[in-house]
Formats: C-alpha cells, structure tokens, sequence
C-alpha cells in the first residue's frame, strides 16, 4: 500500500477492482465502511463475479477476467479527453512534459525493439530524450508530439467505451458511470483510492494491469494524498515483510537486487543501481545504494566484509537468470534438482499444474517441509483417490517434516499491508516437537558450517566468515534479528559536519537509514526497516493510537517503513507553495522553515517547495512515471494482450498480429505452452479466489472454518447451469488441459453470461482452500486446472484466468 | 327374601372389561395430571407425579399411547350398547327429573342411559382428536411443519379440555349415583340398583335368569 | 448499571409477580443489525461458536454460502443470503444474520410450560435457562421468527442468549464485539434506534428510497433489530416476516383458553359438589331391591 489500512477512511471514491476486499479483508474492509459510513464515500466494485464487496458497493460493473487493463486505459482515455485530470499535480509532479525518443513506437500492439525470437525487447528506445546538459528535454506547454502526455493520449486513444464494452463486456453505461465517479475526484479536494490485491496481480499482464491504475490516480492527483494511493492488500500477515526482507530469487533485503552474471565487480554493481538525477536539483534517493549496501554486507559478513575485498561482494551469488517458483517447479520436473527446502509453504497446493509440481516433487531425493500443520505437499506421494491418484511405490522422494511454531507461538514482528513492522508476543507455548523456525534454521546452519570447517569445500568462505553473533548460536531470539535488521553503528560514528561530535557509539543502534553509511562503519540488515529498532529502543512495540489530527495518523503505534512513514509520496499531498491541496485533509505542509504535519515528510525536510526538487524522490526524475521507461518488460505504457488461455484465441485490439494476442515478452517453457487448453475444447473462463471464511490451504484443518464452509464447490451463472442441465447443488466436473476437479456446483445470479467480441462468455468461480488434507470435507486442489505461466515481469502464476470445461460429474 | 340375605346381584362387567377400564382410568389420571401440568403453570407441581417435568415429557406421549389403544379396545367392546335410541333423546327430555334423583318420571333406560352414550361418544372424539394432534406435537419422533404444530397444540387441549370435563362429570356420576362403583369393582351391580336405574337392562337381564 | 442488570421481568409459565422496583434507568438494551453494512464474512458466526462453546457438524454445501444451512442447537446465528434482481435489473446480494430478536413480548416465553425455563431479563433479553427446559418444543411454536431449535442430544431448545452473560458484566455480545465494518452494534435501545436514523439518513442518500428500521410493533419492538434497505420488503431478506406476530392459534392456546378452561372444569367439580349437597346421592333403596325381587317372581 502507498497509505495504510486506516487511511482508506479519508476516501471520497473507492474502487475495488482486482480483489474482493470484504472477502478476503474482511478487517482491514472496516475503513471502506467508515468512509461510507461517515465521508459519504462511495464504493465501486469491478469484479467478473458480483462480490461481497459488491455486496455493499454503491455501483457494481462486471469485467471479463484479464481485460482490466482495457478498462482502466479507458477510464485513462476518458479522462483525458474530458481533461478531468488534476492539472497542477500532473504538469508539476509527473513526466507528462518529458520528451521521448525519436526512434521509441508502438505498433500492431508491439513496442519497438521486439526479438520475437526470443521473446524480448532490447529496451534501449523506451527512454526520454537527453539534451546537452545530459538532463531530460521536457516541453512544459505538452504540445510537443513526442512528449509523454502527447503519447498517452495517442496510446490510450484506442480504449473507447465501445472498446471497454466489446472485450470487457461491461455495459458502456456502467463503465462511463464509473469513469464520472472517479473522474470527479480530479479536483485537488477530492480524492479516489484503490484497493486491489491477487485479482489483478495474478496475471500474465498483473504488474502491468497495476501500472495502469497507478497511472490513472496520477491523473487524478491522488498519489501521495490522504484517502488515496494506490493499495495493494497483502494475502498473508506478512507477505509485506517477505518481500521488504528479499525473499525473492532476484532480491536482496530492503529492494536491493542481487547481482546478474555480468555484473562480476562491485563498482560496475553500485554504478548501475546509483541513480543520477534526471533533472536539475532532484534527490534521486537511490544516490545512497552504496551505504545501503555496504551496510547489508557489514551485517551479514562483519569483520570479514571490508574495503579490501569489496565488502564480500564475491560472496553473492551471481544470476544466471531468475529462480522463481515456476522455474523452481520447472528444474524439478526436468529432473535437475536433488532436494527442496519448503518453509511455510505449501506448493503442492500453491503452485500452478499440480501435476507438473507432483512430477517435480516425486524427482526430487528429499523434501524438507517446515510447517506447523500437515500439508498436501508434505503428502504428495499418498494416494488420496481422485483427488491425488499417484502410486506411493513409485515415489521414491525421502521427505522430512519438521513442526514449526506459528505466528501466536513466538515474539516477533508482522509487515501489514500498510508497511506497519508490529511487534507480538508469543500467546501460548507450541505443541509437541514444534521449534521456530529461526531456531531450524540456525541449527541447519551451524550444522553445515561445522562440515565446511571440517572437511572445506570448493568456497567454504561466504559459510565459514557469516558473522553469527547471537547469544545462543543455536537459537538466535527475534530480539536480535530485529536489531540486525534495524542497524547499529560499528564504531564511534562521527558527525560529518562536526568531527568532535559523536553521532552514535559504537555498538548503538542507528535512528534510520540516513545514518547509514558506505565506509563499513555501520550495519544494516535491511535499510527501510533502519530505525525500526533504534537508540531507544524497539519502536515496533508502541502501541499509541492518539490521532492528533483525526484523519487517522497514529505515527506512534507500532513502525512503518521507510522512517516511520505512513504515506508515501505526502509530498505530493501539498501544492507547489507547500499548502495542502485538500485543506481538510492536511497530510505535510512547508511552515516556513521545514515540512511538516501529521506524518513523516517523504521529502528533504528543509527543502523550500519552490527549489524544484520533485517529490517522488526514488526516481531520479524527481516526478512520478506515466512512461515506465525500462521498467517494465512489456512496454513503458500497458497495453492490453490477452490471458495465455484466452476464450478469443486472439487479440480484440491487435486481431491480425498473432505475437501480440498474449502477453509477448512473458516467459514460458515450452512444456507449459503445449499445456494450454484452446476456447474449442475449454469453452468456459475459469478464474480462483479466496473465501472469507477460510485462509488458504491452513483452515481446513480448523474445525470452526470447516463448519461455516465446509465443502468444496465451483460458482456458475444460471445461463451456464440451464445450458448444461446442471442443478444447484449438484456435483460437476470442471477440467482444464492440465486436470480436472469435482466439486459441488453452486449456481448463482451473481456471475452472468458477457457478450465478448459478439459471442457470449461464461465464467466459472474456483474457491480455493480445498485439498485432500484436514479436517473439512476432502476435495481437490483447484491448482490442478491453473496453467504455469506468470506475469512477465515478476512471475506471478495466472491462476485468475484460465479454460476450463464444465459438465456434470 | 329375609332381612338377612343379601341383595341378588347381576354381572355388568367381566374381569377383563374391568382391567380394561382401570387401565384406561390410571393412564387417563396420568395424562390429564401431566397434560394440566403443561397447560398451565398452577399444575406445573403435578408433573412431579412422573418425575418432573422433563419425564413427565418424555411420559406423556406413550402413556398417550397405551391409554388410546387400551380405551379403543374398551370402546369397541362397549360401542354395540352405546347405539343411540329414540327414548334417549326422551330421557334426556327429562334432564331435571335426572338431576333431581326422580327417576320415576324418566323413560326405561337400557345398560346405559343416554347421558352415558353421550360420554361414550365425546370420549372416543377426543381419544381421537388427543391422539392425531398429540402426533403433531411428539418432537421426539415427529417434526411437523410449524402451523400444523401450533395448530395440534390447540387441538389437545381442546380435546383435553373436552376429555377432562367429561371424566369430571363421569367420576361424579360414579360417586352419585351409589351402587355404580362395585360395577367397576367387583363386576357386578344389585338387582334394586339395575332395576332402579337401568330398568330395561334389569328386565332383559333377568328374563333368561328365571325362566 | 442497567445494561448489566440481570433482573427478570418476566418468567415462563409463573403466575407469581417477579420483581419490579428496580426500573433500569436507561431502558432496555438492542443489538441493531446494519444489513447494508454486513459483508457476511461469518465472524459473528464463529464468534458465537467460540463464546458460546458450541460446535456444529462440519456438513456440507448445498449450493449456497448459507453454512450451516439454517439455525441448530450448535448453531445460534447464522447468515442467510439471498440474491435479488431488483427492478432496475441489478443484482443485491442480501446479507441477513438470522438468530433470535429477543422480541419485547417473546412468543417462546409465553408458550413454554416450564416454570422459568425462559426468562426475560429487564434489559429486554429473552434467554433459555435450559436446566428447566423439559424439551416439549412449545417455544417453537410460540415464535414468529423460526429460531429455537431442539436438541437431538438432549432434547432441551437452544438459541441466541445476546451473550446474556457477557452484557451482565458490561461486555458487548460476541458477536458484536468481533464484526469488522460495524454492521453489529449494541447499546441502549434507544440509542441504537438514533443510531438507526442516521444510517437510514445515509442510505436514502445512496437511493434507498424504502431504507427502514426493522422494529416489528406485532411482537412488541425486538431487542435484535435490522436497518434494511427495503424495509418495505422484508421477505426479500430470505424471509423475514413483515409483521411478525405470535400466532393466534398460540395467543388463543397460551391466553385466554388458559383460564377460560380452567373455570370451566373448575366449575364441573364445583356443580357436581353442590349439586351432590342439594340433591344428595341417588341411592337404591331396599324397597329397590324388593320391587325387583317382586318384579321377576311375578313372572
């Protein structure tokens, strides 16, 4: 989220697209009912299914799933031609002036650069125009053909209402009724927010469908405002921090990057990653990659990350290319991995084509599952019937299970959506043989490093020199970790401007990443959580829900990241002198001397508002993007291509160009392209979600969860239902190229038939959250159907669009 | 007929019409005991008699049960002398002369007077009706829809009510009329009581007897 | 503090008076029911398992998001969902949590026979004291609304107490105090029906010309009230009656068939006494007895 969960209050307009956030949220859903409650606030739901949040939605519009992009180009195209955008926002905080390159097109639905071949672009002409101080070209009056505003208008010119109706299949009334809702938070004292989640992201186009409602709230001046953003609901209690932390193949904690294999020297790492300003007197944050990282290495490797030897450097891994989870299942099938190491994860279940996961897993010599429950996974080789038909005298995996403790059972803290580091004490003892996780880890780990001291290796170094200083080496407390993560100064650190000052001793934990520094004298485990833990001591911990200012800034309970901030961008929140553009709403204003107000300036605080320093500071434009750049892997402006499995077998907005129908820059292995199923065999559209009353694959072995959903079951409209002669409650049979489940058929007003291109569509609703585990009524993994392929740039697995074929069981 | 010997007496009800009847009498006090102490609170104490309210509950319905079959069995042995006949609506014409105890104005009456052909009448109504609705509200293995519940409740207790105040006026007629108990008690009735009040049943009685 | 009181204003099948000089100074209290609010997410549903210690069967779907499918013995509330086209053609997915309302003049209590197996607290709260339950089902009759259900295990009728034990310690009711958007809400009647008024304000904005307060007058008011969006409709909500009242057949059974009959049989006993007082026994005489001895030797 760019705001936080109790922000959602201060919304005048709430778009729910992409997420069913009273499904899924149900909590965090009580501010949308706040701001209806007492701002007037409007909701709107856009969803292929009529929701529970469109339940309580002011207006609801279907959507064909995976068309989201063409709908909101079009509200995007809407705007701009109504010119309802917010106009001092836009020329002064975004790149709508800045000249692109001459040699940079998009045609026939592909951008220039395009290697069919392999599927990729060289990226070189997505980028502006450089004049000869070595700065962007703008044009400030946004006349000029090839500057950005000029392009997006051209690019979006497209997405009609006709057009939104024909491929979405949602009524032009409902869809221009939508755009006037949003269109009317364009003045400065109005603001929309969005509220999404795995709906869009689960994609083959997700990250850009996302982009695209970023870049719609730009428009609207609603980045960096209260009430606004643009606000991703994490799925988990702390997905937020597994990615804050790096758990990604491709990432190191706090967003910096692993290295790639031609990036063997550190100076030619840092140089690509310190972003120099794009315009005069622009912060450019990431100037500061180097403390962050100097930092990281310090507080992993210690004594033994020095000048000398680059800081480890050497110590990284090098990325050939990227180990996410499809590759991961991929290597498996292919036979090319020995063991799999499964914390808190449940992939069996979790990842697409089971039947591809069940092959890996069954090549596999061991299986390590860290896990407080049982789970299919852990599993995989019994036989469960239908369900799991595989013969256990063939699996010859060896799988260990080992019991973790979970979240109530240990101290420790939670990354919210909100970017909230909370602090929680353990509420009961675990059961059983149940150890936290960290205490697996360190004793795996102090195992193997005995070995490597014993017997060596062919590079013991990054093993034997990890700097391990934890009071019982066996069982680091989270106590320590937090403190790691947050920093300390290594030695005396000096005051850059007064020498003869002490800043911090050596020892002390650091207030923020902006103590950090790149000569080895500070450690930081991970740079936005800096000051998470300070000199005072453990601000996660607090829990002071004074308001002040009543809209919902309580800056002393718990910790956000970055510095404690709750609003990304507020800079943005405030005209060009500095006042706030909604008077009622004050997030940070300039007081003369320095900003301030009711949340952490995400700005240089003693920066006069006239110097011309932009507020999106991360970006060495110092404004925010409409054009991505190089960003992305599909193209700088989302452009709408079809789910793998498209129920048209073609591009409604590229019809003659074959390599634009899907995603063309996605990665996919051959194996999983010969598993897609064509609209001839799977005539239905399938798409999977969460219910409220389960969480993912755990409740079912909750009996309380079980009783109030107890069974399996797939939503058909009723046109679906009378056409194949199926009957509320019965029992159907839903397949895909890669599998098929059973399940009882609840038959619903809520999902009707689309009209897509003149030939009707009918969805099909696939509840997770049953398998062949627990203590609910067995069922089938609803990731036997989904195909394997993510999105193009962060390999989120398209579970949200997919074919299938419905029939009675 | 000297001062010493006792009165000749006739036989009115076998042993096994006497059992029957004691059956159906206990199991009638029972029910109606129970019955009033669902009905209302004031006799809510007299469940007690089956263990509490809870037993007298779970009682009720089969002790319902045996009476019914037991007083069906009664009844259908009794139904041929309970025909309705021209002098009993002449009896009853003489209502006052019954209550009066001036039964020398009355018309003959025959084993039973009209009166108690009326009793028999209501009994087996409300026997039937106590037992169709008393189905409707026996939870334990029945579960009807709520209106026809609601509606069996009202039932019974009509029928109870019906069934009740009969029994009063039966029960009194026993202690008034003396000479009726023995009837029920030993089977048999004196030749002066027959003859008082069951003339007609006394004549046809005793014809065979003598000739 | 009156919310907290425990007193009880009325008691099943008791003909004595209960205790009336305490008067709670703030009335009674209500749990009021933001239908528009609800998301139907269940957390009050699992609440009440959880508080009340009750577990349901785990069952199965039967084509609806209705689970469990209706209100047992385990299962005190659940959510009814039902879909509406309305005539503009748009879909509402109408949200109900179904549990008892803890009517003002409970049916359930006037129609049980146990002597304090259902009191009405003054606070407003119906509650079953299930120890002087004896299982006959009558309160099922005596309710408008559908919601005590028997046990198969022993046989004693259960439903929504309104946490009568957490409001006597001045704790709001489980489920109230677990519903995230605030749809449940509870206090003083009063101030949940001034509460009402605002929200019903609200929805009239949003186009709801027919928004009401759902406080059913045939029972008396409830003390579980709903704010609907088409209080003109309330069957829309999966049935919920529009105007609930105890059934005549019962009105009739539990009122004044009650006394009426009771003086009647009351007043057979007594003519039967008098009349046995006045006219005395009709007894066979000796001369009876001669008269038929003569009777049959003249023959």
């Amino acid at each position: 989220m760019t705001n936080h969960w109790v922000d959602i209050k201060n919304a005048d307009i709430i778009l729910i697209m992409g997420g069913n956030a009273a499904e899924a949220h149900p909590c965090g859903f009580k501010w949308v009912t706040e701001a209806k409650a007492h701002r007037g606030a409007k909701l709107i739901v856009v969803d292929p299914r009529f929701t529970r949040s469109a339940s309580v939605a002011d207006v609801y519009a279907p959507i064909r799933t995976g068309t989201d992009i063409v709908f909101l180009g079009g509200v995007i195209r809407y705007l701009l031609e109504k010119d309802q955008i917010q106009h001092e926002y836009v020329r002064n905080y975004t790149d709508l002036s800045f000249i692109v390159r001459e040699d940079f097109s998009f045609e026939n639905g592909l951008f220039s650069g395009y290697d069919a071949e392999k599927r990729r672009y060289d990226k070189s002409s997505w980028d502006y125009e450089r004049g000869e101080d070595g700065y962007v070209k703008t044009d400030p009056t946004l006349q000029h053909p090839r500057c950005v505003y000029q392009l997006m208008k051209q690019h979006y010119a497209r997405y009609t209402p006709e057009t939104v109706e024909r491929v979405c299949g949602t009524p032009q009334a409902k869809f221009l009724q939508i755009c006037e809702m949003l269109a009317s938070t364009a003045p400065a004292n109005r603001v929309a927010t969005i509220l999404y989640a795995l709906g869009w992201a689960q994609h083959s186009i997700g990250a850009q469908i996302i982009r695209t409602a970023a870049m719609m709230q730009l428009l609207l001046g609603n980045i960096g405002m209260p009430g606004g953003g643009i606000n991703a609901l994490r799925g988990h209690s702390n997905i937020q921090g597994l990615t804050d932390l790096g758990l990604m193949s491709n990432l190191l904690p706090g967003y910096l990057t692993l290295p790639n294999e031609a990036e063997q020297d550190l100076p030619q790492y840092l140089a690509a990653r310190t972003l120099k300003p794009l315009r005069p007197n622009q912060m450019s944050y990431w100037q500061n990659y180097p403390k962050f990282f100097v930092s990281l290495m310090k507080a992993w490797w210690g004594k033994a990350a020095t000048a000398e030897n680059n800081w480890a450097y050497d110590y990284l891994p090098k990325l050939d290319k990227l180990y996410d989870l499809l590759q991961v299942v991929e290597l498996m099938a292919q036979g090319k991995m020995n063991g799999y190491i499964c914390q808190g994860f449940n992939p069996l279940a979790a990842a697409p084509n089971k039947a591809k996961v069940l092959e890996g897993l069954a090549k596999l010599k061991y299986l390590v599952v860290m896990d407080p429950l049982a789970t299919e996974t852990s599993e995989f080789w019994r036989n469960a019937g239908e369900s799991n038909p595989v013969d256990p005298s063939q699996i010859q995996t060896e799988v260990f299970r080992l019991p973790t403790t979970c979240f109530a059972e240990e101290d420790g803290s939670l990354v919210n959506s909100g970017r909230w580091l909370q602090w929680h004490w353990k509420g009961a003892e675990p059961p059983g043989e149940a150890r936290s996780d960290i205490e697996i880890m360190a004793e795996l780990f102090l195992r193997i490093r005995e070995r490597y001291r014993r017997e060596g290796g062919a590079f013991p170094a990054p093993i034997l020199d990890l700097w391990w200083p934890y009071a019982n080496e066996a069982n680091p407390t989270p106590e320590e970790l937090a403190k790691e993560y947050s920093g300390k100064a290594l030695v005396d650190l000096p005051d850059p401007k007064d020498p003869a000052r002490i800043v911090r001793r050596a020892g002390e934990q650091l207030a923020g990443f902006a103590e950090l520094r790149d000569d080895g004298s500070t450690a930081c485990g991970c740079w936005i959580f800096s000051g998470s833990w300070g000199p005072t001591g453990n601000l996660m911990a607090r829990r002071d829900n004074s308001d002040p200012t009543g809209i919902g800034q309580t800056l002393g309970w718990s910790w956000a990241w970055p510095a404690n901030r709750r609003i990304l961008y507020n800079r943005a929140s405030a005209d060009l002198q500095g006042r706030p553009f909604d008077p009622q709403r004050k997030l940070i204003y300039w007081n003369g001397k320095a900003w301030a107000g009711a949340d952490v300036p995400d700005f240089k605080v003693d920066e006069p508002p006239d110097s011309g320093m932009g507020p999106f500071i991360m970006n060495p434009e110092g404004v925010a993007r409409f054009f991505a750049r190089a960003g992305m892997t599909e193209g700088p402006f989302p452009e709408h291509y079809e789910p793998f499995e498209t129920p048209l077998g073609y591009n409604p907005l590229h019809p003659k160009t074959p390599a634009a129908t899907s995603n063309p820059a996605a990665r996919v292995f051959a194996r999983d392209l010969a598993d897609m199923g064509k609209v001839e065999e799977f005539p239905h559209v399938a798409t999977t979600y969460r219910l409220t009353e389960h969480f993912h694959f755990w409740t079912k072995n909750v009996r309380l969860n079980a009783i109030v959903q107890p069974e399996q079951f797939v939503e058909i409209g009723e046109a679906l239902a009378k056409e194949l002669g199926i009957a509320n409650g019965e029992r159907v049979k839903v397949s895909s190229k890669r599998g098929y489940i059973k399940a009882v058929a609840l038959v619903t007003k809520r999902i009707r038939p689309l009209t897509i291109e003149g030939r009707t569509v009918h969805h099909v609703g696939i509840p997770i959250h049953w398998g062949f585990v627990g203590i609910a009524k067995p069922g089938f993994l609803a990731n036997t159907l989904t195909p394997s392929v993510g999105d193009g740039n962060i390999q989120t697995p398209e579970f949200k669009s997919f074919l299938v074929k419905v029939e009675k069981a | 007929m000297s001062e010493t010997t006792r009165p000749r007496t006739l036989p009115r009800y076998s042993a096994s019409e006497r059992s029957n009847h004691w059956v159906v009498a206990i199991t009638f006090i029972l029910l109606a005991l129970s019955g009033l102490a669902f009905y209302h609170p004031a006799f809510f104490f007299l469940s007690d008699l089956l263990g509490g309210g809870y037993w007298a509950r779970v009682l009720h319905p089969y002790i319902g049960v045996v009476f019914f079959v037991c007083f069906a069995v009664l009844a259908l042995r009794l139904a041929r002398h309970n025909a309705w006949e021209a002098k009993d609506a002449q009896w009853l014409k003489h209502f006052p002369d019954v209550l009066a105890n001036r039964e020398e104005h009355l018309p003959e009456v025959g084993r039973y007077n009209a009166l108690q052909k009326a009793l028999f009448y209501v009994l087996v109504l409300s026997a039937v009706g106590l037992l169709l609705s008393g189905i409707g509200l026996w939870r334990a293995w029945f579960s009807l829809p709520v209106g026809v519940v609601r509606a069996a409740a009202l039932v019974h207790a009509a029928c109870a009510f019906v069934a009740i105040t009969s029994i009063i006026v039966h029960i009194y007629a026993a202690i008034w009329v003396k000479g009726s108990v023995r009837a029920m008690t030993r089977g048999d009735v004196t030749w002066g009581w027959a003859w008082r009040h069951h003339r007609a049943w006394f004549r046809q009685m005793v014809k065979g007897a003598n000739e | 503090m009156a919310l907290q009181s425990l007193d009880i204003k009325r008691r099943s099948a008791t003909t004595s008076p209960t205790p009336s000089v305490r008067e709670p100074s703030v009335g009674a209290v209500a749990k009021l029911i933001d239908v528009s609010k609800c998301i139907g997410c269940k957390a009050c549903q699992t609440a009440c398992m959880e508080w009340n210690d009750l577990r349901d069967e785990i069952g199965t779907n039967v084509g609806v998001y209705d689970n469990p499918a209706d209100l047992t013995e385990h299962s005190w509330t659940v959510m009814r969902f039902a879909e509406y086209e309305n005539p503009q053609g748009d879909l509402e997915w109408l949200i109900r949590k179904d549990g008892c309302m803890h009517c003002e003049d409970p049916g359930c209590l006037k129609a049980c026979p146990s002597p304090g197996a259902i009191v009405q607290y003054a606070n407003g709260i119906v509650d079953f004291h299930e120890e002087n339950c004896i299982g006959c089902g009558y309160c099922v009759t005596g309710c408008p609304f559908n919601v005590p259900r028997l046990s198969k295990k022993d046989h004693k009728a259960y439903k929504c107490t309104l946490c009568s034990d957490r409001v006597a310690v001045g704790q709001e009711p489980a489920c109230v105090k677990t519903c995230p958007t605030g749809a449940i809400e509870f206090g003083t009647k009063e101030e949940m029906k001034e509460h009402a008024q605002a929200r019903i304000a609200d929805l009239k904005s949003r186009g709801y010309a027919n928004a009401g307060l759902y406080d059913p007058a045939g029972v008396g008011g409830t003390h579980v009230m709903y704010v609907l969006h088409h209080a003109d409709q309330p069957t829309l909500y999966s049935g919920l009656p529009k105007d609930p009242q105890i059934s005549p057949t019962v009105s009739l059974w539990k009122g004044v068939a009650k006394p009426l009959s009771m003086a009647a049989m009351a007043l057979a006993a007594l003519v039967g006494f008098f009349h046995y007082m006045r006219v005395g026994p009709a007894e066979t005489s000796e001369e009876d007895e001669h008269r038929a001895e003569k009777e049959v030797s003249h023959e």
